[in-house]
């Protein structure tokens, strides 16, 4: 009995030790956050019972085991397991709820939006700052100068201040973060640092500095073509 | 014994039946009601007054449940009689009778929602008047040329409606069948402009343009031709065809379940499968109409496009994703269903390709579903370096997500070909030639796709968004303009060698052309919540701010709740109108069955396979 879900389970269970232990371990990975996970497995159960479902054949080879050993029918020595299934399911769904409603020191999980929508008077300039390969220089010195601490002399966000941080400073050479962003935004950014952030992005959680205390414009913009042009990254652009 | 409709039961009828009458009705209170909102602007004490609340549930609540059924209503209303004509059409130049009968069963259900959605129309008119006094006035000074146009095209569509619907019977035959499909035709056409003309007001609101200058004409004009103006008009119009499929089918498939005879069992079966084909024809376009859409806003403006797509809205597209997922999986899942119970002994032999897609598939929801910034915990945060996971984040931004979407809708492009060709032998003697151009030309696009969406990384984003995007756009519309006359051509020789069998699905076929109907209601209002988020604290963006005291975004989980409610509101409505329109169908099929039988005892319905003896004979 139950030989039509040993390969259904195998695959939810090869996917779980592949997602848990596998992926974390690929040169250049994390360990997945457990939303992801449960995500995927998800899928994977959906795509099981779909395919299980197609025919009737499949349907009643799929789902007749789990009726049987519901109802107890022909199911022999599976009794035993049975009875503690039935001792077992309670339980599991009490530890679930316990552990779902008490007290925790836990922070909650984080909802942060990395790119808020910057303020309507920064949302149509364009750098007023000619692409020179002297400007583009400059700007790379004043990145070494006052950026590149916290995100790096190879602007991977690895600088030496960088492991101070939480969240780490922003991985430029990384094809999903300034690439996907016009220059007028980073121009925003850097000018008001992470305390100019609205609500929904946190200010309290970014230590960018407010370089529009220190910086004149035409350096912040130099900075973002030496950015640019350092990750070997272009920015969003219209035309 | 038979009952004679009491009077409730009547005046239902007449107003479900008779959409000339209240549409009529409505259009003229719009008319009346115009000047109202003139003079509201005139008067130095109406102005003063801004806004009105609606105590209790709120003025805002009230106006986003209202619209949100007016819209959903309308989009059923606008999309069933385009494929309603078209079926129309087949049956009349095919000789086949059947796609007539679905063509009118269709044109039921839209001349019962019509009225329906006009009465919607009206109480959100009066609503809005009402609370949003100011920000009536104002698009009432841009838009009144248009209100006059809108009133008279609701006239003509109702008019034409009208002699559409009723005069089915009598014009079935001859010239009179042509100037019937004349009038199918004419009821489209007015259904466009009457969906496009309050598109512009709606978008005038997110990406208006103001001229002060030149005549009412000349500024109502210039207000209508906004920069999203026709990315919305494209894309609820596809949007439109989708909803008016699904809904059809998952009406098919509630009367399969719950049919009492092989013949009906037969012919609601048929039906949901031409829904479902329906609903798939315009999902395929539709993913390429919303990124066109967003592009536009993006390019009109910045600070709109990240509130969207990177911003506290972003993560409805999440949601967006796994919607259009259940979507694409329920599809292909009835499509499936389809070969394996329509076509006997079919099973074995299509069980890999089956598989191999479904894999596909599940791997494509994967990416899309995965956000750029993850939920995690702090501890799960400090192990990946931040919220974006280092391998898996590249999944996040649309160069991947442009790629599986196109993917997707190849894979479901393949499961209706694979339905196509199910039962049937190629007897043409250059069927293996044919096979092999078919699957080089899906091989190579589907590897250009990928290696186009990897390179998307590693370009501008302009050139990615421009050309690369475009190009996978080109390439899965290639593969479909190459593979389906070669599939038509090939199938007209080739031999039959298993009969389609009609009627014997199972429940759960049903059941999931119900879903994909819910799928996609809650799709619309999702988006509909999207769109009218994304203008935030504006009414006017840019221009008219909201200063009432529901000038705030509310919370995603509050939104979701309003969305649900909507959706379990909209198909209550539709589930009374369907009702009301069947009743008849019901009292004469209870009639004829007991002329027939003799005796009073019908079979217990097969609503969730509950009928045991038509159940036997799957």
């Amino acid at each position: 009995m139950g030989g039509s879900l040993v390969r259904p389970v195998l695959l939810i269970l090869s996917m779980y030790v592949f997602l848990k232990f596998v992926v974390p371990n690929i040169p250049g990975s994390a360990p997945l956050p457990s939303s992801l996970i449960f995500l995927y497995l998800m899928l994977t159960t959906t795509g099981i019972v779909i395919f299980a479902t197609l025919s009737r054949e499949s349907k009643d080879a799929f789902f007749a085991p789990i009726l049987n050993f519901l109802t107890g029918e022909n199911i022999g020595a599976m009794q035993a397991a049975r009875y503690g299934f039935l001792i077992l399911f309670p339980l599991l769904v009490g530890w679930q709820t316990y552990g779902s409603t008490a007290t925790s020191d836990a922070p909650p999980a984080e909802n942060r939006t990395i790119h808020p929508a910057p303020p309507g008077e920064y949302t149509g300039l364009s750098n007023p700052v000619s692409k020179t390969p002297e400007n583009i220089m400059q700007g790379k010195g004043f990145y070494a100068a006052f950026c590149s601490p916290c995100h790096g002399g190879k602007f991977d966000g690895k600088g030496p201040a960088a492991r101070g941080f939480n969240p780490p400073p922003a991985n430029f050479s990384d094809p999903t973060t300034i690439a996907m962003l016009q220059e007028s935004y980073l121009f925003w950014r850097i000018k008001k640092g992470g305390v100019g952030l609205p609500i929904e992005g946190m200010p309290w959680k970014s230590a960018m500095p407010r370089w529009e205390v220190e910086l004149p414009d035409e350096w912040i913009w130099k900075i973002i073509m030496g950015e640019y042009d350092g990750a070997h990254q272009s920015p969003r652009t219209w035309e | 014994m038979m009952q004679r409709p009491g009077m409730i039961e009547r005046l239902i009828r007449f107003i479900t039946e008779s959409p000339a009458a209240v549409a009529a009705f409505v259009a003229t209170l719009g008319v009346l009601a115009a000047p109202v909102v003139g003079l509201a602007a005139d008067s130095g004490g109406a102005s003063a007054v801004a806004y009105r609340d609606v105590p209790g549930i709120g003025s805002r609540n009230l106006v986003w449940i209202v619209a949100q059924l007016h819209l959903l209503l309308a989009g059923f209303v606008l999309g069933v009689p385009i494929f309603a004509w078209l079926c129309e059409i087949v049956g009349w130049k095919s000789g086949e009778k059947r796609y007539d009968k679905l063509a009118k069963e269709f044109t039921k259900l839209l001349s019962s929602a019509y009225s329906t959605t006009a009465l919607f129309g009206g109480i959100l008119l009066f609503i809005l008047i009402g609370a949003y006094p100011k920000l009536m006035a104002y698009l009432s000074d841009i838009f009144f040329p248009s209100f006059m146009v809108y009133c008279a095209l609701f006239l003509l569509e109702t008019a034409t409606l009208y002699m559409y619907w009723y005069g089915w019977d009598a014009m079935s035959e001859g010239r009179s069948k042509v100037f019937h499909l004349v009038l199918g035709f004419l009821l489209n056409v007015f259904a466009f402009f009457i969906m496009i003309i309050p598109n512009s007001w709606a978008t005038f609101q997110a990406s208006p343009v103001v001229i002060a200058e030149g005549s009412d004409m000349a500024r109502a004009w210039a207000a209508t031709w906004n920069p999203t103006w026709w990315p919305v008009n494209i894309h609820r119009l596809i949007a439109n065809v989708v909803l008016g499929g699904y809904i059809c089918g998952a009406y098919a498939g509630i009367r399969y379940l719950s049919a009492r005879t092989p013949e009906e069992r037969e012919h609601y079966d048929w039906m949901g499968y031409v829904g479902n084909f329906i609903g798939v024809f315009g999902l395929l376009p539709l993913p390429f109409a919303g990124y066109w859409l967003m592009r536009e806003i993006y390019q009109y403006n910045q600070q709109m496009g990240i509130t969207l797509m990177g911003g506290f809205l972003s993560w409805l597209f999440i949601l967006q994703a796994m919607l259009i997922g259940v979507l694409f999986i329920g599809s292909n899942y009835y499509f499936w269903m389809g070969i394996t119970h329509r076509i006997p002994g079919s099973e074995l032999r299509y069980r890999r390709p089956i598989l191999a897609m479904l894999v596909i598939l599940l791997l494509c929801l994967g990416v899309w579903m995965t956000p750029h910034s993850l939920v995690a915990s702090l501890e799960e945060a400090r192990k990946m370096g931040g919220t974006h996971h280092p391998l898996l984040g590249v999944f996040g931004v649309m160069s991947a997500k442009m790629t599986v979407s196109n993917l997707m809708i190849l894979v479901t492009f393949m499961s209706f070909i694979m339905y196509w060709r199910a039962g049937k032998e190629d007897t043409a003697t250059w069927a293996k030639l044919a096979n092999a151009v078919m699957g080089g030309v899906l091989v190579i696009a589907g590897i250009v796709v990928v290696v186009l969406g990897v390179w998307g990384y590693f370009v501008p984003a302009i050139v990615r968004i421009n050309y690369f995007s475009t190009s996978q756009v080109l390439l899965v519309i290639f593969v479909m303009v190459t593979i389906t006359p070669l599939t038509a051509l090939l199938l007209k020789s080739a031999k039959t060698t298993t009969e389609m069998v009609w009627g014997k699905m199972p429940p759960r076929a049903g059941y999931s052309l119900v879903l994909n109907a819910i799928m996609v209601i809650l799709l619309m209002t999702l988006m509909g919540y999207a769109r009218s988020s994304s203008r935030v604290h504006w009414h006017v963006y840019g221009v008219m701010r909201d200063s009432s005291q529901y000038a705030f975004s509310p919370a995603l989980g509050y939104a979701a709740a309003l969305m649900a409610a909507n959706t379990f509101m909209f198909c209550l409505i539709v589930a009374f109108i369907f009702w009301v329109a069947t009743m008849g169908d019901k009292a004469k099929n209870t009639h004829g069955g007991k002329e027939k039988s003799g005796d009073g005892h019908g079979a217990l319905p097969a609503m969730a396979g509950g009928s045991q003896t038509l159940d036997k004979q799957i």
